[in-house]
């Protein structure tokens, strides 16, 4: 057995045993605690690489934990989503750990009550204690989900994911915080309750969890248990929606981003798309064209709450009162677009949605950073939209908004604009066609003129500053131009990245092949 | 046994149900264990209700039940006892931040008596 066969593995264990050094080096000094964690961190980019490499061939790598036979025992699955999602996670975790590194914590204004004054500038990761275990932990969380194949570990998974994010938006504190976050860990615990009853009945009807066989299984229902089966599935997909923030299950989502920290809500960017991924993966595999009672089960749903979704998105961006709150919308608002294309279910539609995952991601996590520095700069106005003090470097910080507004919007020449055009031209062959043409034209339209809003009133609407204000670190902005330069890196390499989605596209509108390739040995 | 295990469950999560939606933090953690208790007794029984027939192949058995619902019901008990504490200190702390136990902070005339 040489390292490569446990490929699939090492991003789920790298970070869990880092968590565990962590926790263990809590009193070492603060530099090699920092060290082992962006080591770590920048760890899961060769392996996320490496994956995508392994599985750009089509090829699913299986990996039988304790070599028992599925269905029998738990695999993972890594196969070109999934190592798509990796990837993206190791990207975002790079500059959301460079942030929390780096980037100095607001002075505590009187709304926010305590607030740590360690040094002379405290980072978001000396606010509170066990920062970077909870960011590993949330790592191991995230890169589990995705490469799971089995339908109670993804409920595993998705639980030390949660907890880690408990931990990590209620980091440093405060009393909206600690309200928002309440709202936040009550709400997902229903959603993990929901998620059990469902993996019951599933496995009361079917006798097994695992996902490959679980679709094969399922494929053969007899018409008796047909009710029983759907409507277990219709619940998961329930759960799902919760974690993806579709319509009507959506409105946590605004009040837990806007109120946790940057680098953690820059994290969180993409624990919205954990939901999507898990209705793709899941709903591939068990809804597929042969499957029986559960066939199209969600044709008739999924499209018409995502637009929903991404309507109130961009209603909900329009109204915000502050920066923060308007990216929390606009993360909503992105799901949206998201699930319409894994909605509409063609090949086409599918890679579309894939190619936007990403920029999504990092557009609306480079929003949440810059939303930092400027309510850094603008004193106590922070980043609520009124007529306040002209920020010192508004032209640098300026400039970077536009070039991320840009990116969030959709407008040309970043990948957004790239993500919708596929996403409306795969449109044109879908009976969903007058629907989502003008839903998804008219909240680009809608998007662009709530950031114009914004950033007129943040950078031209000003007086002369009264007092001294800080001025953003170069260290702050760093994280954002990386994150843009990752945009811009989607739009140059728009060719083979495009081919990359559209071919997993192919993998995942052809679910036998996993099938297969977990349950090979058993048949 | 089954209407017996079906009802218990039923009562469960309805008191589960009622109490999560309730507006302060101590009847919603209530509320949120009650849902958990309900899940982990219907996680256990989707294995089928069977009485003295052991999970373990053994010689003399006539029958077996099944064993995995087990294994997940205390994966799930584990899981939950955890979410249950993390959740009371959360509500300990939103309590001690925001100087009353509603869940959104502020103090309704009504709801304070339930």
């Amino acid at each position: 057995m040489s390292l490569l066969d446990h490929l699939a593995i090492l991003p789920v264990v790298l970070p869990l045993v880092v968590g565990i050094v962590l926790i263990v080096l809590r009193n070492a000094p603060r530099a090699l605690q920092r060290g082992v964690a962006v080591a770590a961190t920048l760890a899961l980019l060769p392996l996320a690489l490496a994956l995508i490499q392994a599985t750009g061939d089509g090829t699913h790598l299986v990996y039988k934990l304790g070599n028992w036979e599925a269905p029998y025992g738990i695999v993972l699955v890594a196969d070109r989503l999934a190592a798509w999602m990796l990837l993206t996670t190791a990207l975002l975790a790079v500059f959301a750990l460079l942030y929390a590194l780096t980037a100095p914590v607001p002075q505590p204004s009187p709304q926010t009550g305590e607030g740590a004054n360690a040094g002379p500038t405290p980072t978001y990761d000396r606010d509170g204690r066990h920062f970077h275990v909870l960011f590993q932990l949330q790592l191991f969380g995230l890169n589990g989900a995705f490469l799971t194949g089995d339908l109670f570990n993804l409920f595993v998974f998705f639980e030390i994911l949660l907890l880690a994010s408990y931990g990590l938006m209620l980091h440093g504190g405060g009393r909206q915080r600690v309200k928002a976050g309440l709202h936040y860990v009550v709400i997902n615990l229903v959603g993990s309750t929901l998620f059990l009853f469902a993996v019951g009945t599933l496995y009361g009807v079917t006798g097994t969890l695992n996902m490959a066989d679980l679709a094969v299984k399922l494929a053969a229902t007899p018409p008796h248990n047909a009710a029983l089966v759907q409507s277990a599935a219709l619940l998961l997909f329930g759960v799902f929606a919760l974690k993806a923030a579709l319509l009507p299950l959506t409105l946590w989502l605004p009040a837990a981003y806007a109120q946790t920290s940057a680098p953690v809500a820059a994290l969180f960017a993409i624990m919205t798309k954990v939901g999507a991924y898990s209705i793709l993966r899941v709903y591939s595999l068990i809804a597929g064209e042969a499957a029986g009672p559960l066939t199209g089960l969600l044709d008739a749903w999924l499209v018409p709450l995502a637009l929903a979704t991404l309507a109130l998105g961009m209603a909900g961006a329009m109204a915000s009162t502050s920066l923060r709150q308007q990216t929390a919308w606009l993360v909503v608002a992105s799901i949206g677009t998201l699930l319409v294309a894994f909605g509409l279910g063609s090949a086409d539609a599918l890679a579309a949605g894939l190619y936007y995952l990403p920029h999504s991601t990092f557009a609306t996590a480079a929003l949440f950073l810059l939303a930092d520095s400027i309510a850094r700069g603008r004193g106590e106005f922070a980043d609520r939209f009124e007529s306040g003090p002209a920020m010192p470097r508004a032209r640098l910080v300026g400039g970077l908004f536009f070039a991320v507004a840009v990116a969030v919007a959709g407008l040309p020449p970043l990948s957004g604009f790239l993500g919708k055009f596929m996403l409306l031209q795969a449109a044109l062959e879908s009976p969903w066609m007058p629907w989502v043409w003008p839903v998804v034209l008219a909240t680009g339209l809608l998007g662009v003129v709530a950031l114009a809003r914004s950033g007129s009133l943040l950078f031209y609407r000003t007086h002369t500053a009264h007092a001294e204000l800080p001025a953003p670190a170069n260290a702050a902005l760093a994280p954002v131009v990386g994150l843009l330069a990752l945009i811009v890196g989607l739009v140059l390499a728009a060719g083979p990245l495009s081919d990359f989605t559209a071919a997993t596209a192919a993998q995942l509108t052809a679910p036998q092949h996993y099938i297969d390739a977990v349950l090979g040995g058993a048949r | 046994m089954e209407a017996l295990i079906a009802l218990v469950i039923g009562v469960l999560t309805a008191g589960g149900v009622f109490l999560a939606l309730r507006g302060q933090t101590f009847p919603v953690v209530l509320g949120l264990t009650l849902l958990s208790y309900a899940v982990n007794l219907f996680l256990f029984i989707m294995g089928r209700l069977a009485i003295g027939v052991p999970p373990v192949i053994s010689e003399s058995a006539a029958g077996y039940t099944d064993p995995l619902p087990q294994a997940l019901v205390l994966t799930a008990i584990v899981i939950s006892f955890g979410m249950t504490a993390f959740v009371i200190v959360l509500a300990l702390k939103a309590r001690a931040e925001l100087g009353n136990d509603h869940v959104d902070g502020v103090q309704l005339g009504e709801d304070r008596q339930a």
